[in-house]
C-alpha cells in the first residue's frame, strides 16, 4: 500500500503496563485508530485527530496523544503545515479541507482590548444586590416613538413597533445545520435557547420536525442552495435569516458530501438520500443589492413581516456592504468574522480570506451611524467570540447581540480538533454516523450549554457592574469604556478606541 | 467622528428652586443655599441659571458669549450680525473679586434670526442650535453660555461665593433659579467647564458621572449635534433638546426614556402600557443615561429634577407655598426655606415636575 509522505500530526500512545485491554478506545474512536490485535490494541496514529475522545474514556488514564515530535527540518519560513500541505495536494491533486475558524496566529484585536472600570468618582454596582439588565430586542427601530397618554395617565403607543426578537441576553447560537452537526447536536442547542431565552438558528438544512416545538427560540435560514425552504419552514420560527456569506469561506459555497446525507437529514433538506447537497457560492437569484432588496421583501410577504437577517462574511468592504442590507430592507445585519467556525472549508479560503469581526463591527458601526441609519437594523457578530469578555468588547464596538458557534459545541465535547468535514466526530456532533451520534444526549449537554450561558450572563452583568452601568445598551457602542493596548494609530482610529494611558 | 477626546469627570452640589405663581425672586436665596454646600465643590466652577430676568427682552434670544481673547469677539460678531437681527450687545455686568483675578470677556446680545436667512422649513429654533453649535465648535476662543429667551446662565471658574458677587448674581431677579457648584478631579479650570449646560432655553445642572457618555454622544452626533464640551452634563442637555423639542416627547415620557424603568416593572405593567415602555426603551436605548446622577433642568415652563436608575447621587426636594425647591443636601434647601411644608427624597428614577402656572 502507498504511504503517504505527509506525516501524522499527531502520535497516539498507550502505556501497555496501565492498559486493561477494555477495547473502549476501539470502541469510542470515530477514526479508527484503534483495532484489536488479538492480544493487545493496535494503533493508526496517522488517522488520529486528538480528539481526545479515546483520552477522556479510557478508565485507565493509559493513553497519551502527542503532537508528533517528528517534524520536518526546522525552518522559520517554511512551517510543518505548508511542508504538509504541499506533500499532500502532490499525492492527491485536491484541496485539502478543514473544519472549525481559522487557527493561524494573526493579531487577535480582542486581547488588545481592555475594558474599562470604576473607582471613585463613579460607583460600581453590585449585580448580586442591584438589578442588571441584559434583554435585548434584534430588529429594526424607529428613530423616534409616538406615545399618547389614556384617561387614566397611563402611555399608549401610538402605531406599532417593528417586529422584534426579545432575548433574555446578548448571545445567540450561530447557524448551524442538521446535517452539518447532527439532530442531537441541534437538540442541545434548541434545549438550551429555550430554557436560556435566546435563540438557535437552524442554518442550511431544513428543520428537522423534531425541532418544531422549539419554535419561539429559533431562526430559520434561507441560503444559496435553498434546502429544507417551504412556506411551513419560512414561518417555522422567530425570524428568517438569508445567508449570503460565511466567515470561515467568504465568497465560496457548501458541500455536504453524498455520506453525511441519511433519510433524515434527507427529509429535512427535501433531497434525495446520498446526493451532494451543493450550496453554490452565491445565492443565483441575487446578483446584486436589489436582488436582495425583492428576496428579502418576497420572505416578508410569506411570513407576514417577520424580521429578516442577512448574514455576510466580513470582508474588506463590509461596511458599505452591511449600508446596502440595512437600506434593502433588512431588520439584522449578522457579520461573521475571519475566525468564525465552519463544518468544511478549504483551508486555503478559511486562512486568507475575509477580516477579523472586531473591525468589522467598528466599520460597519461606524457607518450606519454616519449614515443616520444605525436604529434600521440590529448587528450581530459572530466569528471567534471566545468568552463573555469577547461578547462584552463586541457589544461595545457597536454589535447588538453576539452568536456563538464553536464555544457551543466544545460544551457538547468538541475539542476544536478541526476534522469535521470528515463526519467521523467521535463526539457524535458533526456527524450522522448513528453509533456516535447516540453519545450526545440531548437532555444530558443542554444543561453544560445552559450552564455556560448561565456562567456568560453572570460574568457580562459582573463587568456592566464594575462599568457602573446596569442595562446593556449602555455598554453597546459605548467605546469611551475600551481602552487599546499594543494598537497602532491607525488602527485604534478604526476601532474608534483610545489608546490604554488616555 | 472623533474618538480620541478626554473626557471631563466631576463631583458637586446643586439646588434649584421656582416659583410656580412666577413671583420673580432675587437670586440671593439661590447663592445662601449654594454657598452651604461649598465642601461639595473644589472652587474649580460653579454657576448659576435663572428664569425670567430679562422681561424687556423677552422676545429675543439672549445669547451670553465668552471669549477667552478679545480678538475672537469680531469673528463671532461678525458671524451673528450675518445671521441676526441684533437688539442689543452689552457686555456682562460683573464685580471686582479677589479671588477671581483673570476672566473672559462676557458679552450678551439680544438677538432674533433674520427671516431671509432661514432657508426651507428649518424652525427658529434649529436655525439658534445650529448657530450654537457653529460658533461652539468653529470658532476657537469662543463659548456660548447660554442661548434662550427671557434666561441666562452665568458660570465661572471659582467659589459659589466668589462667582455669585463676580456676576451680580443678588441684582438679578427670577423665577426659576438653577445653581451648581463643581468638583472637577482632572480639568483644570476652563470657564465654559462649568454648570449650567444651556441649548435654548434648556438649562441643566448635574451632579454625577454618566457612565454611558459614550453610547450617548455617538447616538447624539447621528442626529447632528456636536459635542464639544466633553462632558457628561452636555449630552443630558443635547438628549433632552432631542427627545422633547425635535421628537415631541413630553416631559415625563421623556423623563421615561432617558432613566428608564426597569424591565422587571415593564413585565408587570398592563399589556399596551408594558407595550408602550418597550417601545420606549427599544427606540431610545442610545439614549438611556447610565450612572449615578442626579439632574435639575430648567426650561421656560417649569422644572424638573430626576435621578439615575438606582439612585446614586442624593437629591432631595420640599414644598412651601407656591415654592419648590430641589437640591443635593436637605440643609441647602432649610438655609433658605427654614420650615418647608413638605420635604421627601425623591425615588430613583422617578422625576419630580414643576410647571410654571400660566
Amino acid at each position: 500500500m502507498f504511504k503517504s509522505l505527509a506525516p501524522p500530526e499527531y502520535l497516539a500512545t498507550i502505556d501497555r503496563e496501565k492498559c486493561i485491554r477494555c477495547k473502549r478506545c476501539i470502541h469510542n474512536c470515530g477514526w479508527g485508530v484503534y483495532s484489536w490485535g488479538g492480544d493487545r490494541i493496535q494503533i493508526n496514529t496517522s488517522k488520529c485527530v486528538k480528539c481526545l475522545r479515546c483520552y477522556h474514556y479510557c478508565p485507565e488514564e493509559a493513553i497519551e496523544i502527542q503532537d508528533n515530535p517528528t517534524r520536518f527540518k526546522q525552518n522559520a519560513y517554511w512551517g510543518f503545515h505548508q511542508i504538509r500541505n504541499i506533500k499532500r495536494q502532490a499525492e492527491t491533486g485536491g484541496i485539502p479541507l478543514t473544519g472549525m475558524g481559522s487557527d493561524l496566529p494573526y493579531t487577535i484585536l480582542f486581547d488588545n482590548l481592555l475594558i474599562d472600570a470604576c473607582q471613585v468618582t463613579n460607583p460600581s454596582i453590585d449585580p448580586l444586590r442591584e438589578p442588571m439588565e441584559l434583554r435585548t430586542y434584534l430588529g429594526k427601530k424607529p428613530s423616534s416613538v409616538a406615545v399618547e397618554k389614556d384617561k387614566s395617565g397611563r402611555l399608549r403607543l401610538k402605531g406599532k413597533m417593528p417586529p422584534q426578537i426579545k432575548l433574555e441576553a446578548p448571545i445567540i447560537f450561530s447557524p448551524m445545520s442538521f446535517g452539518s452537526i447532527s439532530l442531537n447536536a441541534q437538540k442541545v442547542l434548541a434545549i438550551a435557547a429555550r430554557e436560556c431565552g435566546i435563540v438557535m438558528n437552524t442554518g442550511e438544512g431544513g428543520l428537522h420536525e423534531d425541532l418544531y416545538p422549539y419554535k419561539d427560540n429559533i431562526i430559520v435560514q434561507v441560503a444559496s442552495g435553498r434546502f429544507g425552504v417551504n412556506p411551513d419552514y419560512l414561518n417555522a420560527g422567530v425570524a428568517v435569516e438569508i445567508k449570503i456569506g460565511q466567515g470561515a469561506k467568504p465568497g465560496i459555497g457548501g458541500h455536504l458530501p453524498g455520506e453525511k446525507i441519511p433519510l433524515e437529514v434527507a427529509r429535512a433538506r427535501m433531497i434525495p438520500v446520498g446526493t451532494d447537497a451543493l450550496s453554490p457560492a452565491p445565492q443565483h437569484d441575487i446578483y446584486s443589492i436589489e436582488d436582495l432588496r425583492q428576496l428579502i421583501y418576497a420572505i416578508k410577504e410569506a411570513t407576514d413581516y417577520k424580521p429578516v437577517s442577512v448574514k455576510i462574511a466580513a470582508v474588506h468592504n463590509v461596511a458599505a456592504i452591511a449600508s446596502g442590507i440595512v437600506r434593502a430592507g433588512a431588520d439584522i445585519v449578522y457579520l461573521d468574522g475571519f475566525r468564525g467556525g465552519t463544518g468544511a472549508a478549504p483551508s486555503i479560503i478559511r486562512d486568507h480570506l475575509g477580516i477579523p469581526i472586531e473591525y468589522a463591527i467598528a466599520a460597519v458601526d461606524d457607518r450606519l451611524r454616519q449614515e443616520g441609519i444605525r436604529n434600521e437594523a440590529s448587528i450581530i457578530a459572530a466569528g471567534g467570540i471566545r468568552s463573555s469578555a469577547d461578547a462584552a468588547k463586541a457589544i461595545a464596538l457597536g454589535a447588538d447581540s453576539v452568536a456563538i458557534g464553536t464555544a457551543a459545541l466544545i460544551t457538547m465535547g468538541c475539542t476544536t480538533c478541526g476534522k469535521c468535514y470528515t463526519g467521523n466526530c467521535s463526539w457524535g456532533i458533526t456527524t450522522q454516523r448513528p453509533e456516535l451520534t447516540v453519545r450526545l444526549d440531548p437532555e444530558v449537554y443542554a444543561e453544560r450549554l445552559i450552564n455556560l450561558i448561565h456562567a456568560w450572563v453572570h460574568e457580562l452583568k459582573e463587568i456592566l457592574g464594575a462599568l457602573g452601568i446596569n442595562a446593556v445598551e449602555s455598554l453597546r457602542g459605548n467605546r469611551e469604556r475600551l481602552r487599546g493596548v499594543g494598537l497602532d494609530t491607525q488602527t485604534l482610529d478604526i476601532l474608534g478606541v483610545k489608546p490604554a494611558g488616555r | 467622528m472623533d474618538h480620541d477626546y478626554q473626557k471631563d469627570i466631576s463631583g458637586c452640589g446643586l439646588t434649584g428652586l421656582i416659583s410656580r405663581k412666577r413671583q420673580r425672586k432675587s437670586g440671593g436665596d439661590i447663592v445662601k443655599s449654594l454657598c452651604l454646600m461649598n465642601d461639595r465643590g473644589n472652587g474649580l466652577g460653579a454657576g448659576y441659571a435663572a428664569y425670567g430676568i430679562y422681561p424687556e427682552f423677552k422676545d429675543f434670544y439672549a445669547f451670553h458669549i465668552m471669549y477667552d481673547d478679545p480678538s475672537v469677539r469680531w469673528t463671532a460678531e461678525e458671524y451673528l450680525r450675518n445671521n441676526y437681527h441684533i437688539e442689543k450687545i452689552e457686555e456682562i455686568p460683573t464685580f471686582p473679586v479677589k479671588a477671581i483675578p483673570i476672566s473672559p470677556l462676557l458679552v450678551r446680545y439680544f438677538m432674533r434670526p433674520l427671516k431671509d436667512k432661514m432657508v426651507g422649513d428649518v424652525q427658529e429654533e434649529d436655525f439658534v442650535v445650529n448657530s450654537v453649535m457653529k460658533v461652539n465648535s468653529e470658532i476657537e476662543g469662543a463659548y456660548i453660555f447660554s442661548s434662550g429667551k427671557n434666561m441666562g446662565a452665568f458660570k465661572g471658574v471659582g467659589n459659589p461665593c466668589d462667582i455669585a458677587e463676580f456676576f451680580r448674581i443678588e441684582e438679578y431677579e427670577g423665577y426659576i433659579w438653577t445653581a451648581h457648584t463643581r468638583f472637577p478631579t482632572n480639568t483644570p479650570g476652563w470657564w465654559g467647564g462649568a454648570h449650567p449646560f444651556t441649548l435654548l432655553d434648556w438649562s441643566i445642572v448635574h451632579n454625577g458621572e454618566i457612565s454611558s457618555y459614550g453610547i450617548n454622544k455617538r447616538y447624539l452626533e447621528m442626529y447632528g449635534y456636536r459635542l464639544t464640551l466633553l462632558t457628561d452634563t452636555e449630552v443630558a442637555a443635547y438628549l433632552l433638546d432631542l427627545l422633547i423639542r425635535r421628537h415631541g416627547l413630553d416631559i415625563p415620557t421623556a423623563c421615561a426614556a432617558l432613566a428608564a424603568p426597569f424591565w422587571k416593572k415593564i413585565d408587570a405593567m398592563d399589556p399596551e402600557e408594558r407595550e408602550a415602555l418597550t417601545a420606549l426603551r427599544l427606540t431610545y436605548g442610545s439614549a438611556l443615561l447610565n450612572g449615578p446622577f442626579s439632574i435639575l433642568f430648567g426650561h421656560s415652563k417649569g422644572l424638573v429634577g430626576i435621578n439615575d436608575r438606582i439612585k446614586l447621587r442624593p437629591l432631595v426636594a420640599a414644598s412651601k407655598d407656591d415654592m419648590v425647591y430641589m437640591a443635593s443636601e436637605e440643609s441647602a434647601i432649610r438655609a433658605i426655606c427654614p420650615s418647608p411644608e413638605k420635604v421627601w427624597a425623591p425615588r430613583a428614577g422617578d422625576p419630580v415636575i414643576v410647571e410654571l402656572e400660566d
